[in-house]
């Protein structure tokens, strides 16, 4: 049998997170974020973190909660709209915000959790992102992007079991899977903690050797931030 | 009498071949969505990771793992699949893409977009926008033929910060639809009961090709 990764709670999963952390946080908008780790981060209050995430929140929730505590200096992400925490903080300084195509950023993070150390897109050519890269022109100009790392992944998938095999519901999976490669210590939290072998070999869709802590987790509010129905639509 | 915005997203609606597949940025393009016919049998792909997107859930169907790149609760219909961020950018950087519809602040007759950021009084972010114009097979960009300040947001050269260079195909506005093409507009469409001054593009870079 493998061995079991499984932890009480998230208090035992991010004992070890400390002021200055770099976290990878998975998520698109507040579509399959930590909850549990997240609360935990808020409830320890460690500074000066690091993170990378898509949106970093979104007004007051999510990652935003942390944003509110001030505990965040440093944020990758593409998207800042809708965050007004986020906004406020980049434009007074108080954080510092790297912006990052979305396809740049879920694939700089894979770069680092597969040993590529850098990779050649054309994404961003002729813009602000490819100030100070090196440009190489293939069939067309591209420039150099490098591998994005980081101490620590907080993940949540809807099933995983002992071992981190994880299997993501819908359109949860987002950047979860290529944070948890990325990372040196990968969190995950599930809303069922299943037994080896419920989660059949073929549909894993994140193997558990990239997992180091999984725990059950609770009190998911899983929000909506838009919610539109078929007969709103309609009328 | 200009386009409506419906009326726009039905000139955007025109431009897709059938069997297509076809990726919808935020704002002015989600209304494209409700535009399309079934017998289009167009793929709806949305960055976050899900192609095959059909309109909205019921009340008693929503999922909050359901969503779109607005966030937006949404529906899949079968043929559907789900897939991370890296498969899903792979996906448009890879050119599997055929159509990417994204609205913009301005566009330029040398196909640049500018649609990110307001240097010292707006950042939203590009979010997956610089893959998308950069992947796509076509680019089509809908906005307002005209600023705030009524000032036209089709010009020469862009003054905003750049999504993308020499990306944009086709630019949808309240007016017309052109194609962008040697460093011209190449007007196509123009709304019932304008004439070609009103849309204020300097001669030079505009060319009826009605």
């Amino acid at each position: 049998m493998p061995q079991s990764k499984v932890v009480a709670d998230a208090g035992a999963a991010l004992a070890d997170v400390k002021d200055g952390a770099v976290i990878m946080s998975g998520g698109f908008g507040l579509c399959g974020i930590a909850e549990n780790c997240i609360d935990e981060l808020l409830a320890k209050n460690v500074k000066n973190l690091t993170v990378i995430s898509n949106n970093v929140g979104n007004s007051g929730r999510g990652l935003a909660k942390l944003l509110k505590q001030k505990q965040i200096v440093k944020a990758y992400c593409s998207y800042v709209g809708g965050n007004p925490d986020l906004e406020e903080q980049m434009l007074s300084k108080q954080v510092e915000v790297e912006l990052v195509p979305q396809g740049t950023l879920s694939e700089r993070i894979r770069a680092a959790g597969l040993g590529i150390r850098a990779f050649y897109t054309p994404t961003g050519y002729g813009t602000l992102v490819a100030e100070g890269k090196e440009v190489k022109t293939f069939d067309r100009p591209c420039i150099l992007e490098e591998a994005l790392h980081a101490d620590f992944a907080i993940i949540k998938a809807q099933k995983g079991d002992s071992y981190g095999n994880l299997w993501f519901k819908e359109s949860a999976r987002n950047f979860s899977p290529m944070m948890a490669m990325a990372a040196k210590v990968t969190i995950v939290e599930v809303e069922e903690l299943v037994e080896l072998g419920e989660i059949p070999a073929e549909d894993v869709h994140l193997p558990g050797i990239f997992v180091q802590k999984i725990f059950q987790g609770g009190n998911y509010k899983n929000d909506i931030e838009f919610l539109i129905t078929s007969e709103e639509d309609n009328s | 009498m200009s386009w409506t915005k419906d009326e726009m997203a039905d000139v955007v609606v025109s431009c897709f071949e059938p069997g297509s597949s076809v990726n919808l940025g935020i704002g002015m393009p989600t209304r494209v969505a409700q535009r399309i016919k079934p017998e289009q049998d167009l793929m709806i792909h949305s960055e976050n990771g899900v192609l095959g997107v059909s309109g909205r859930p019921s009340s008693d169907e929503v999922s909050p793992t359901l969503i779109n790149a607005g966030k937006e609760t949404v529906q899949i219909a079968p043929g559907a699949s789900f897939f991370d961020s890296s498969l899903s950018f792979g996906m448009i950087r890879g050119g599997h893409l055929d159509y990417c519809v994204l609205g913009g602040m301005q566009v330029d007759a040398q196909g640049n977009l500018a649609n990110w950021m307001i240097p010292g009084k707006k950042v939203t972010g590009m979010g997956g926008a610089m893959d998308l114009v950069n992947g796509a097979r076509e680019l089509i960009v809908m906005l307002s033929h005209f600023s705030k300040n009524g000032e036209c947001k089709l010009l020469r050269e862009c003054d905003l910060p750049l999504t993308g260079k020499e990306v944009v195909d086709k630019v949808v506005t309240e007016l017309a639809l052109f194609q962008v093409k040697k460093g011209k507009f190449l007007l196509e469409k123009l709304a019932p009961g304008h004439k070609i001054e009103d849309l204020k593009i300097d001669e030079d870079i505009l060319e009826d090709m009605r």
